[in-house]
Order: C-alpha cells, then structure tokens, then sequence
C-alpha cells in the first residue's frame, strides 16, 4: 500500500506542490539564516584562527579575544616561568588608523610578531615573503585589505607605502587571512615595529602566546597559567568556544537569527501542517474506504507517515540545495558571513521531520476516529 | 420469512440473529435495529429494500463487520463476526468481502488499474501481479481500453464498472453493495445491475444489494423489506413483486 500511498500524493499536485514549497521555503529560511549566524561568529573568532598558537594568555578580566586589556612586558617573563611552558613570545593586537596615498584612511587590524620567531605568522603568503618583515617600515598586508582598497581605486601591491598612526609603512608581502568580525584589513609586522606604529600607553602588550611542553596538555597549561595573579590563559579551543559564547550571550545576534529560525519552523508548521490536514481530509472517504476493504490502522499510519516524510525530504533536500547554492556564491564574496558545519542540516532536518511528524499525526487523529462505515453513509 | 430448508437447500451465506443496533442520542437511545433476524443464501442476490432511515445501510455495516453490534449474532459463511477480535474481522473482510459504494469511492488519483488492484494489494499480491488481475477483470467488464484512465475521464456508469471490479478482483465470497444505483440515470443504472448479476452472483458468492430503487428489484432472488429498524417482509423476489 505504500506505493499506492506515493502515488495519492504526487498525482495530487497542488497539494503537492504546495506542501513542497511551504516546507522548502521553511527548510531554506531555517538552513541559511543559521549559517549566517554560524558564519558571523566565525568571523568573531578569525584571530584566533588566524594565528597559530596553543595557549593564550591575556590578562585576567579578558572575556574574548577580540577584547584586549594591556599587560606590562614583564608577564611573558612571568609566563616563561611557569612550570610545563616550551617557550612564551609577545603578541601585539590593536586597531590602528592607516592612512593612504589619496589622504582617505583605513582602520587596520594591526598584529605584532614576536621580531625573532615570528610566532603567530599569516596563514599564506600570497606574494612576497615573511623574512622581509625584518626590513625598515617593512608590513604584510592581507588580500581582504588589498580588495578594499582596489575597490576604492588604490592598488596596493610590493612596495607601496602608506602611513599607520602618521608613521611610514611598506606592504613587502600580500597574505590570506580568515576574515574578521569587523573586516578591518589585518596587517602584520614585527613586535617591535607594531609599538612603534601603536599609539604609546603604559603597557602595551596584548597577549602572550605560549606551547607547552611534550608531555603537557593546552588545557592543563591553561589552568596552571591562569594560577599567577593578574593572568588568564586560554587552551585555543576554550578561546574558541568562549569567544562565540560571548557574542552570544553578549550581543543580540543570536536572538535576531534565532526570531527568523523560529519564524521559518512557524511557517513551515502552519503551511505544512494546514496543506496536509486539508489532503488528508480531502482523501477521508478513501482512507474510509480502505478501512472497510480492510486497510488496518498501522496500514493507513504507515501510508500517512510515507507521504508526510517523502514531502519533508524533498522539501528540506530542496531548501538545503537552495542553501548550499547561496553559500558557495556568498563564500566567493565573503560576505555576507555564511557557514554551514553538518550540525545545521542534520538540525534543520529534524526539525522539519518533526513538523511532517506533527502533519502526520493531525491527520492521523482524523483517521484513528473514522469509522468504516461511515462509507455507506 | 425464512428461505424453506430442503436437501438441496443452498448455504446459508449470511445469518443475522436477533441483531439489535442502537445509536446514542442524548438520553434515550436510538434503535437502527430491533431484533432483526435475516438470512442470505449463496449463489442468490439478495436485496434490501425500504426506505430512507428503515436502517438497511446499518444492516449493511454489521453483516461486514464494519460496525459493531448491541446484541444478536452474525454469522458469514458459518464465521461468527461476535467473537472475533477487530483484526480478526479486518481481516475476514478483506478476503471475503468485496464492496461497491453508493458514491464509487474510487480514489481519484489512481488509474482504472491501481484501483481495482487495491484488495488484492491489500492482501499482500505483488503491485505487478495485483495489477494484471486488476487489467483481466476489467477487460472482462469491458474496460479493457480504459486500464490507465483516472475515474474522473470516466462516465458514472464506467465508474460504476470500476467499483464492481474492485469488488470482484480478489474473488470474494460476500459482495456488499450500498445503493448501486443512487448515482447513475435509470438506463445505466439497469445496465450495472445486468453487469453486476452477471458478473458476481455464482453459486458459492452471495451478494447482497441495499436500495429503494424499484426498478432494480427485478434483478433480485430474494428480498428483505425493512421498516423502522425492522426487517419486515422477507420473500423470494417473484412473491414481492406480487405482493
């Protein structure tokens, strides 16, 4: 019977059709507003992903990595000491003015490597190379920084200088970095150079980055750090975790996503649950009248919950598809922010399970309560 | 009037005793049936006549087994309906029962085919064998050309067809039919009752027809009058029409 079952729902069209779209559009609203969300808060956490270290260490009342309370020089010494720590270098990160050739300014994400190991480098050279770092006023900049201002009508490639807080920099290499929350261009220097550049404060260090010894765990380092008064250290992917929960419970992202998400599963119940209900009530007299040709009730539920979950796959298969398709195209735009890990779909799938379930049961309530004979009637 | 049992008399196809029906209606019960006791043999059509409200469709709906009884007893070829559980009787009347509705109850989006097939999918066939037999029967009834037609590009009285080869694909032993005739105009109404006396009745089926139309009863072997919850006159079809 569950051919037959197939086959009263797809030569139903209308129905049919609108079942599909109703709960394609739920499955697509849902899928692509949370991978936007997913993506936003990638992007709050592009330091960390950007540059490659195990530990973090700020000072104690640091939440996030994209809040940054100074520490005297004197802690990476501190941190050095601690016992299970390989080896610990300065970190410099602040938001610096850049101003170009045309007199228009840019604020840049400024990062400052430790001047001997370069400890946090970009992830990819696109051009030039790191061990230019070391020349005078030397900078890497990264492809967002350049797009920005090649839409502005300044090309910045090897050798083009430009200025950061009224202070001379060269671009010797061009990088790829993940993109920030803010999509300020990242550029790069030495330590050194990034104080020089950097507006001058009491204490100007941002971080320290640290790797444990072998034999020694991220987290375990982490908690040993944290013990030395005025220090907390982060595992990376504790810095992870508690930088996106703090944008969460922080900001009003997630209840903004969150609205639309619920709107969508809304809209799906209502448009499927409702289409459904109406085919199951339009087929009531056949269902009746398979009940007295002797169709049992698991027969018609099996049936029922046949044609209730082929339109949730088709719907969801569709809206998925429509999500993917946006988020390749985005992905080469890079905005907006979109990221879809296999938790979105697999949710998202369940969700819309859920409402076919729900359809299902509706119209099964109709059915457990429908008397054979009522086909005589 | 019960059928007069002699040596050669024919099976007792269906036995209704004592049958009482009442449908709740605020204090006071409403009776359908009152102590009815009926008798259909095989190889006879038996008809059901009397008029609107008399309660021949409740009758109907008891002999198979779709709705329950008060008290009485049914029994259908020697099977007691009373003591079986509601799969039981599910069952029993998907294998036995073949049933042709006042208003067809063919399922709109299958084909000809795939809706005569349905009792015997039920039954567990394979949908292609279900299929071919489905094709056989209605070729037999003249549908032969129609098998992946939809019952809406079909005339009443080719509907008609369609509903008494679904009733007869699985070759059931009882065939229940509710008003053959209501939807249909006298002419084809008179054609289906040639098709269905021809096609169904054998001598180990009975079929059993409830209507108030009397130009059909000419078709009929044996008749039963009812009357306010009452089977009130039962008598070979030749005596009724006399009487």
């Amino acid at each position: 019977m569950l051919r037959i079952a197939l086959l009263m729902l797809f030569r139903d069209k209308a129905k049919y059709v609108m079942l599909v779209v109703g709960l394609t559009f739920c499955s697509l609203l849902m899928t692509q507003q949370s991978s936007v969300f997913c993506g936003i808060m990638l992007w709050t956490t592009a330091t960390v992903r950007n540059i490659d270290a195990r530990v973090w260490v700020f000072d104690a009342k640091v939440e996030q990595v994209n809040e940054v309370i100074p520490l005297r020089e004197i802690e990476v010494t501190r941190v050095r000491s601690v016992p299970g720590v390989e080896w610990a270098v300065p970190l410099y990160l602040g938001i610096e003015q850049a101003r170009l050739g045309d007199g228009s300014f840019q604020n840049v994400q400024l990062t400052g490597l430790d001047t001997a190991t370069f400890v946090g480098r970009p992830m990819e050279i696109l051009k030039g190379r790191i061990e230019d770092l070391r020349l005078p006023d030397a900078v890497i900049i990264d492809q967002v920084g350049v797009e920005k201002y090649r839409k502005k009508g300044i090309k910045i490639d090897i050798g083009t200088s430009f200025e950061i807080n009224d202070k001379r920099a060269e671009v010797v290499a061009i990088c790829h970095e993940n993109r920030s929350f803010l999509a300020q261009p990242y550029v790069f220097t030495t330590y050194d150079r990034a104080l020089q550049f950097a507006k001058p404060q009491r204490k100007m260090l941002s971080c320290v980055l640290v790797e444990p010894k072998p034999g020694v765990s991220p987290k375990e380092l982490a908690t040993r750090i944290s013990g030395v008064p005025g220090l907390r250290a982060f595992a990376r992917d504790d810095l992870f975790w508690t930088t996106i929960w703090w944008y969460i419970k922080n900001t009003g992202i997630p209840i903004s996503f969150g609205t639309v998400v619920i709107m969508g599963m809304i809209v799906g119940i209502a448009i499927a649950g409702q289409t459904f209900y109406l085919f199951i009530l339009d087929n009531l007299r056949y269902l009746a009248a398979l009940k007295a040709m002797g169709a049992r009730m698991p027969i018609l539920t099996a049936m029922v919950f046949l044609q209730s979950f082929s339109v949730g796959f088709v719907g969801f298969g569709i809206g998925a598809g429509l999500t993917t398709i946006f988020g390749l195209k985005v992905l080469k735009l890079e905005t907006p922010p979109f990221f879809m890990p296999w938790q979105v779909p697999v949710a998202v799938a369940g969700i819309i399970m859920l409402i076919c379930c729900f359809s299902a049961l509706v119209g099964l309530r109709q059915i457990a309560k429908l008397e054979p004979a009522v086909v005589f009637k | 009037m019960n059928h007069p049992k002699t040596q050669d008399s024919p099976v007792v196809a269906v036995r209704v005793e004592k049958v009482t029906k009442t449908f709740p209606n605020g204090d006071t019960p409403t009776y359908a049936l009152r102590d009815v006791s009926f008798e259909a043999l095989a190889g006879q059509l038996t008809m059901i006549v009397g008029p609107s409200g008399c309660g021949k469709t409740t009758l109907l709906s008891v002999i198979c087994g779709t709705m329950e009884i008060d008290s009485g007893r049914i029994e259908v070829f020697g099977n007691d309906l009373g003591i079986m559980s509601d799969a039981e009787v599910t069952g029993f009347r998907s294998r036995n029962v073949g049933f042709i509705f006042q208003q067809f109850n063919l399922i709109p989006t299958l084909t000809l085919m795939e809706n005569a097939s349905i009792p015997l999918i039920l039954q567990g066939w394979a949908y292609r064998k279900a299929e071919e037999k489905a094709a056989y029967v209605l070729e037999n009834l003249g549908l032969g050309k129609r098998l992946h037609s939809f019952p809406k590009q079909l005339s009443g009285g080719q509907q008609q067809r369609v509903a008494i080869a679904r009733a007869l694909v699985h070759d059931p032993r009882l065939i229940i039919c509710d008003e053959p005739t209501a939807s249909l105009d006298a002419k084809t109404g008179h054609h289906a009752l040639e098709l269905l006396k021809k096609s169904a009745c054998a001598p180990d089926r009975c079929v059993i027809v409830v209507t108030h139309d009397s130009r059909i009863f000419p078709f009929a072997d044996w008749i039963a009058e009812m009357e306010d919850g009452r089977v009130v006159k039962s008598c070979p079809a030749t005596e009724y029409r006399h009487a």
